[in-house]
């Protein structure tokens, strides 16, 4: 084949003529057949495959810091690539069979993991990321996870970019909070998302620090930064944060002042706190309720929203704002040195819309002030019908003021009202128990399912809560709950089959409990 | 030591599974709690009862040494989940003392005993060494009119001119695989669809058009003189036209271990194409396993990552001594063995070079790279030699390339620093399959 080789002399001029083909090629090039063509490209090919050479090496990227935390455990490592690819496996059926849901597991272990203070393994930091990408639930604790070689993977992959915007968790390589230099470098030259990592750092560490951090540029930053900066200080917030925020209730921008007034009313010895008292002790009096007749310039500056939403009348809307950001403590007076559960209890006079209004709006101060006494008296006894309470029917509203009870009294409340309205509507209350549910909570929400069963109703009308005690229930019950996993004959007024079924959710659930014990006991380092 | 004493990981289990739904089935039964009359055999089988919704018991047995399966439940999967479920419970805990099978799990162990024994044995009919020649001529007869017709076509190819391809459409060049197929020539009848592809494959599709094409014409070329060529390379030919191979490979028997194993399917979606790479310890020589499974099945065979075995390996006569068929085999040896030694990006090329005196039509060769640093890039990645200013591209679309999330395994494995990284290596770069992070000798396939 040498002939033809020196005729097409050349790659380029090969793939011309082939382009071109060999019936138009005329005068100026060899008239090859294409044949001849065929076999010096065939030479060319060869020849070019055999004598490949290496490519000019690109910019490598920085290497990542490093990760001095220890990986986990093999099992956990296992573990968790099963989490994750459970995560996009997706289950298929309806139905949920008796095996357990992994990816609801997810959270559990990430923050059994973080506990431990463990690093991801590197090789399955692209499926954390993709995972805290699809869920931003599962954001900063998977994040946290990744630490350091997340947050170099995600300046690498667009698809990741949230990582270094987010404000949770973005911290891989933060100074030390006792570390002045590098805390004023990084605050001064850091991405927005190591800024919030670093002044939540700071503010852990020493809250009035963090303050002083924050004042040095607060001048300069933009509003949507200032709004999450302000937020920041929710954490640690006390009375040395007042002058900074009361000045902060003249910000250019409507959403900073309004997160100032929030704050400030959080704290019952501000000024504000003072002025909202004042205007709300003059509405409210043993006699009655009198709402405000205006919005003035000074409850404008405090945070007061002028605009009732649509289809609430604006005089209810500001007199539900003053009591809402007025410490709780100046109604005892008010009321004739009454505590709260006699205030609570008290019939309002004058109009009884009033009544309601002022109730919600103590809901909204007793979460603000996270006050526990007020909280007890508006959520009144757990075995009360809930409509009947004294401060709200609203489940939510309700969840909010048990989160400001101490954790006991919270499971023992949420307990009793189990035993007595059942699990229809507990789901929501349950979602604010300390995970794993205290022995009490455990076994009034056990007692119930069974109860359930027993009425011969399908399980999956109680699947909300069946999910949550999987997640929430102390993998020590699964002992105990084995008795009920076996199939049952149906009672004789049950729905057809339904003890089967429920058979089965409980060995879900006795088999999630027991996978929960295997996985925290997998993270226990070796 | 007995032949069970070495467990696999869970990992090398769970890398069995056909699907994620059966991996993720199979890991919830890995737990003690499902499982009853679980044991093991000194000869390496386990076996052990499985909870199901009915009130039967599956009874599930693993043969180690095949792998083999065999469970009661009605799953079409292979293995099912019992069978992945038994292993992990088997990789956690093992089996306990090696005990006697029950009756359900001996039958079988028994009658797959058997089968060996008569394979080994020998094919029972005496070959009719007349008639094969008689048809091996007739099909030569076939292949050659198919050549000739094919020759024809890339004639017109060029005398026509290229450029005229982007529009004229991948039909006639299907119409020319099928009539490829049908002179029983499938080796043609592939690359002729290759080929059909490439003007729609993006910038620079002539010049590749015109290799491929000249490469084709190779093939017939040397088809048409087969008679006269070398027998390594005319076997090459025969398997590259894709004749069946004909007489006894060689057969080699060392410690090998499996480097990679990943699946492709045909652009049809009727056939699964699993690959199997394997590297000897012992002679260091590298081996490509192939295993195929009808639509919507996976492939039986499969072997980990990481496993080493012992095992005779036949090489087919022919393409480089790569294809290679497994034979007996012992259960294995190690869940895995140290890192493998890595070559730099210019002794990989130059091994693919070497291997295309024996294979002209070789795509890629197999290559333990390192220590090299992956470099991700928006028009595309690299490994680079963790020392000089060498890179191999590694491709990210056509045939041969692999998903975009492996690669990001790989950089999140390296955090910018150097690994070792087993691969094939081509004419378009350098495809990833397997890497070791520094300081682990337990590798990580790149899915």
């Amino acid at each position: 084949m040498e002939k033809p080789d020196e005729e097409y002399g050349d790659w380029e001029a090969l793939v011309g003529a082939a382009l071109l083909g060999t019936d138009r090629r005329r005068g100026g090039g060899p008239a090859g057949s294409p044949q001849a063509l065929l076999d010096a490209a065939a030479v060319h090919a060869v020849r070019r495959r055999a004598g490949l050479r290496p490519a000019e090496a690109a910019a490598r990227p920085d290497p990542a810091a490093r990760d001095p935390r220890p990986a986990p455990p093999d099992a956990a490592r296992r573990r968790l690539a099963q989490l994750l690819a459970g995560r996009t496996a997706g289950n298929g059926s309806g139905r949920r069979g008796a095996t357990p849901d992994l990816t609801e597991l997810l959270p559990q272990w990430l923050a059994a993991a973080a506990r431990h203070g463990y690093r991801s393994p590197a090789a399955l930091v692209p499926a954390l990321l993709d995972a805290a990408r699809a869920r931003t639930d599962l954001r900063p604790q998977a994040l946290a996870l990744a630490g350091a070689r997340g947050l170099w993977l995600a300046r690498l992959n667009p698809d990741w970019r949230f990582a270094l915007r987010g404000g949770a968790g973005g911290a891989g390589e933060l100074p030390e909070a006792t570390d002045p230099a590098g805390v004023e470098r990084l605050w001064q030259e850091g991405l927005f998302a190591e800024r919030v990592a670093l002044l939540g750092l700071v503010r852990a560490h020493e809250p009035a620090a963090a303050l002083r951090l924050l004042q040095t540029t607060w001048s300069t930053e933009r509003a949507e930064d200032r709004l999450m900066f302000l937020d920041s200080l929710r954490a640690g917030l006390s009375d040395a944060d007042e002058p900074f925020l009361e000045a902060a209730l003249g910000d250019r921008s409507r959403n900073v002042r309004a997160t100032a007034a929030e704050l400030l009313s959080a704290l019952p010895r501000s000024a504000l706190a003072a002025r909202m008292a004042k205007r709300a002790l003059a509405c409210v009096s043993p006699d009655g309720v009198v709402p405000p007749a205006e919005c003035d310039a000074g409850m404008l500056r405090d945070g007061v929203v002028k605009r009732p939403p649509a289809g609430r009348g604006e005089r209810a809307w500001w007199l539900g704002q003053l009591v809402e950001a007025a410490p709780l403590s100046c109604w005892g007076e008010r009321f004739g040195g009454l505590g709260p559960a006699d205030i609570v209890a008290l019939p309002v006079a004058a109009g009884e819309g009033w009544a309601e209004e002022l109730h919600a709006a103590w809901c909204r101060a007793a979460v603000r002030q996270r006050d526990a006494p007020w909280s007890r008296a508006l959520l009144g006894a757990p075995s009360a019908p809930p409509a009947a309470g004294p401060g709200t029917p609203s489940l939510a509203e309700r969840a909010k003021l048990l989160e400001t009870l101490p954790d006991g009294e919270r499971a023992a409340w949420v307990a009793e009202f189990i035993r007595a309205h059942g699990l229809s509507e507990a789901f929501q209350l349950l979602g604010v128990c300390v995970v794993p549910w205290a022995g009490t909570l455990g076994r009034a929400v056990v007692e119930a399912l069974d109860s359930a069963r027993e009425a011969g109703s399908y399980p999956w009308s109680f699947s909300g809560v069946m999910g949550l005690a999987e997640r929430c229930l102390d993998p020590a019950e699964a002992g105990s709950l084995e008795a009920l996993t076996a199939a049952a004959q149906d009672p004789p007024d049950a729905s057809p089959g339904a003890a089967a079924y429920w058979s089965e959710a409980f060995q879900r659930l006795t088999a999630t409990l027991r996978l929960r014990a295997t996985m925290l006991t997998e993270l226990t380092p070796t | 030591m007995t032949e069970q004493g070495v467990r696999w990981t869970a990992e090398q289990v769970l890398a069995l599974a056909p699907d994620d739904a059966s991996r993720k089935a199979g890991g919830r039964l890995g737990g003690a709690g499902s499982w009853s009359q679980t044991g093991g055999s000194a000869s390496g089988s386990v076996w052990g009862l499985c909870k199901g919704s009915g009130s039967k018991p599956y009874q599930t047995v693993v043969d180690l040494t095949g792998p083999a399966y065999k469970c009661s439940c009605p799953s079409r999967k292979f293995p099912c989940k019992h069978a992945l479920g038994l292993l992990l419970l088997w990789s956690a805990e093992g089996a306990g003392e090696p005990g006697e099978a029950p009756d359900w799990a001996s039958r079988w162990l028994a009658s797959r005993e058997e089968k060996a024994v008569r394979t080994a044995a020998g094919p029972a009919r005496p070959v009719d060494e007349e008639a094969a020649r008689r048809r091996a001529g007739r099909r030569a007869a076939r292949v050659g009119a198919g050549v000739a017709e094919l020759e024809q076509r890339l004639t017109d190819l060029l005398r026509g001119g290229l450029a005229g391809q982007e529009q004229a459409g991948y039909a006639a060049w299907e119409e020319t695989a099928a009539r490829m197929v049908d002179a029983q020539a499938p080796g043609l009848a592939g690359r002729v669809r290759e080929l059909g592809t490439i003007p729609s494959c993006g910038p620079g599709w002539p010049a590749r058009m015109l290799e491929e094409a000249a490469l084709l014409h190779l093939l017939d070329r040397a088809w048409l003189g087969v008679e006269g060529l070398p027998e390594q390379l005319a076997a090459t030919v025969r398997s590259r036209v894709g004749l069946p191979a004909s007489g006894e490979g060689e057969a080699v028997r060392d410690r090998w271990q499996v480097l990679a194993q990943y699946d492709s399917v045909s652009p049809d979606g009727r056939l699964t194409t699993r690959r199997i790479w394997l590297r000897g310890l012992g002679g260091g020589r590298p081996a490509l396993v192939l295993d195929f499974g009808p639509p919507g099945r996976p492939p039986g065979l499969a072997l980990p990552v990481g496993l080493v075995l012992e095992a005779e390996v036949r090489f087919r006569p022919g393409s480089a001594g790569l294809r290679a068929d497994l034979g007996e085999r012992s259960a294995a040896v190690a869940p895995y063995a140290e890192v493998p030694a890595g070559v730099t990006t210019g002794a990989a090329l130059e091994a693919y070079g070497a291997a295309l005196r024996q294979d002209p039509w070789l795509e890629s060769w197999p290559v333990v790279l390192g220590p090299v640093v992956p470099v991700p890039g928006e028009l595309g990645w690299q490994l680079a030699d963790a020392r000089g200013t060498c890179a191999l591209p590694v491709p990210l679309s056509g045939p041969g390339s692999r998903s975009r999330g492996g690669l990001w395994q790989l950089a999140a494995l390296s955090g910018g620093g150097p690994l070792t990284v087993f691969g094939e290596c081509g004419h378009r770069g350098f495809t990833p399959l397997t890497a070791w992070q520094p300081g682990s000798a337990e590798p990580v396939p790149l899915v």
